[in-house]
């Protein structure tokens, strides 16, 4: 039994990390479509906050928390400064804007000294454990769940139904958007600094268009109506590679079908309650007529 | 040397110009981000390079057949993809998305069938002469690649702006019910608009591909970011936007690799773009769009 789990684990432990840190990115996702910004920066805010960290534990040998809560913090305030002119634009705008701020900042990465430039950063410690990415995906889910319920999370709702209409309650739309888009560069950028302890290297290449659009991908596969839905995400697009492995060269091609197929009969999702409340319904209704064919 | 770093500007710009425009006029007039584009200019550059390499057509057929081809893929997209999420109204989200997919599927399939590395044309397909003013070279084929942009893009405008099937897609463009009450065929220009905005795609991906002599599967993803950075210069869905901004960024990043590295070029087209969107929300030409309360 313990020999069983063992060698499942020296095999698949990169993977389950892998899917418990792409739950927490898919979750700053969320956060921020929830509260109706279609923002592609967090790609770029987990390469920030990944670098951040990496640079405290490899230069100045500081405790991992440490390390973990700068590499929140930093991407945090960058987004706090390019936050406040870039959130003015809307809709497909802050999309491209985003994606633009992304770019920028792989090519500054790609250009700096200390950052190792092309080469990236190798060595880092290998300091997250399991229970490190656990905590913080079940710290980040509680948070969020806890914000759904709130004032706050009332608000971001308001946002996304109508921008206009959620300005004339009174409510400070500036202020809200301000604190989804930084609240979610710390959650991914924490993500990055757990990634980046696990994976031993990091490049600049690991934080661009692709990494934005997977991201993105993870959480609208998922579903974007609750909490579930992007971890769910998450789970399901970091497991089917390792099943459907013996694809290989055309795995690619199958990842981009089943998007194209969630996205066009699945519009919300994957993980749609209430979808699949009617379906239960349709079915207790059908049992209870008893067989209609008959 | 000036001269000589204007001239491959214009040529590589008319180029981001052109497939900008299949670009733009996709959101312009569908509403809809199409990233499968880059996709679909790859396809537009190997459909050429096979006609080419397999079946000895000339060049300018092999352009024209590359046209043909990615129009039809575009317009299968379309009828795939994006005619279902027209149908149900679905926010912007979900045809990015799926033409993501789309994209990826289709960069895939290409590298299992044509390898991953890099094709070029075969030896003497792609003329190699040039004319010299001074110490200012021009190639041939520099020459034709602007002339080629130059026309499509001439055929386009003067479409959208002189004809009756002009008129009706400006039409759409404004509003595509009221097009649709006026008893204007919009589906069917839906289709066309797809169709040939692919086949611009495809020309660009043509003529990128004889002007680096290098094709690979992955050729469409830093076309696409060139393309998004141009439509948003240039304002969305604006087809003179779209033009001034291709010639643009051509301009910026060959002007930026000469004289400060060839380091900044991938960033040269993002900063710009952001830079824009912070002072002129809606590009250099857009209309601004919000609703007032």
């Amino acid at each position: 039994m313990f020999e069983w789990w063992d060698s499942f684990w020296s095999t698949y432990n990169t993977v389950v990390f892998g899917i418990g840190v792409n739950a927490m990115l898919a979750l700053s996702i969320y956060l921020t479509l929830s509260c109706g910004l279609l923002s592609l920066a967090n790609a770029a805010f987990m390469g920030i906050g990944a670098y951040a960290a990496s640079l405290i534990t490899m230069q100045m040998d500081w405790p991992f928390p440490v390390a973990l809560a700068a590499g929140g913090l930093v991407p945090a305030a960058i987004a706090l400064v390019i936050g406040i002119p870039t959130l003015r634009l809307s809709g497909v705008y802050l999309a491209m804007a985003t994606l633009g701020f992304g770019e920028v900042v792989r090519v500054i990465i790609l250009n700096l000294d200390f950052t190792g430039g092309p080469m990236g950063l190798n060595g880092i410690p290998q300091k997250t454990e399991f229970w490190h990415i656990v905590l913080l995906l079940a710290l980040t889910l509680y948070l969020l769940a806890r914000m759904r319920r709130s004032r706050i999370g009332r608000a971001f709702e308001a946002i996304k139904a109508d921008e206009v209409a959620a300005r004339l309650m009174g409510i400070n739309v500036t202020a809200y958007k301000l604190l989804a888009f930084v609240l979610g560069a710390a959650i991914a950028g924490v993500a990055g600094g757990l990634n980046a302890h696990y994976t031993f290297t990091i490049g600049p290449g690991n934080y661009g268009f692709e990494n934005a659009v997977d991201l993105l991908t993870m959480t609208v596969f998922g579903g974007i109506g609750n909490l579930v839905g992007p971890v769910l995400g998450a789970t399901i697009l970091g497991v089917l590679p390792e099943i459907f492995h013996q694809l290989k060269d055309f795995l690619l091609a199958f990842n981009g079908f089943i998007l194209v197929v969630v996205i066009l009969y699945l519009p919300n999702g994957i993980w749609d309650p209430r979808r699949m409340r009617a379906f239960w319904q349709r079915r207790k209704a059908a049992m209870q007529r008893g067989p209609v064919d008959a | 040397m000036l001269e000589q770093q204007l001239i491959n500007a214009l040529c590589l710009g008319s180029v981001y110009a052109l497939f900008a425009l299949g670009f733009t006029l996709v959101f312009g007039i569908l509403g809809v981000i199409n990233l499968s584009h880059g996709a679909i200019f790859m396809l537009g550059s190997y459909t050429a390079l096979l006609l080419v390499d397999k079946f000895a057509l000339p060049l300018w057929l092999a352009l024209l057949v590359a046209m043909l081809v990615s129009g039809l893929i575009g317009l299968i997209v379309d009828f795939i993809v994006l005619k279902p999420l027209r149908a149900r109204n679905a926010p912007h989200l979900a045809p990015m998305i799926a033409t993501i997919g789309v994209a990826i599927m289709l960069t895939n399939l290409a590298q299992g069938l044509f390898g991953a590395e890099n094709k070029r044309f075969p030896q003497g397909t792609v003329p190699e002469d040039s004319i010299n003013w001074g110490n200012v070279q021009v190639t041939t084929l520099q020459i034709a690649i602007v002339v080629i942009s130059f026309a499509l893009m001439l055929v386009l405008l003067v479409a959208m702006k002189r004809t009756q099937l002009g008129r009706a897609l400006r039409a759409i463009a404004e509003s595509p019910k009221a097009a649709y009450l006026l008893g204007i065929n919009v589906e069917g220009l839906f289709y066309l608009t797809s169709f040939a905005a692919a086949a611009l795609g495809g020309a660009a991906g043509v003529l990128i591909g004889l002007s680096f002599n290098a094709i690979s599967p992955f050729m469409g993803q830093p076309m696409l970011h060139k393309g998004i950075a141009v439509i948003i210069l240039g304002g969305m869905g604006d087809i003179r936007g779209a033009l001034i901004g291709g010639l643009f960024l051509g301009f910026a990043e060959v002007l930026s690799v000469a004289y400060i590295s060839s380091d900044v070029r991938d960033g040269v087209a993002f900063g710009l773009l952001f830079l824009i969107l912070l002072i002129r929300p809606s590009g250099m030409f857009g209309k601004v769009m919000e609703r007032k309360a």
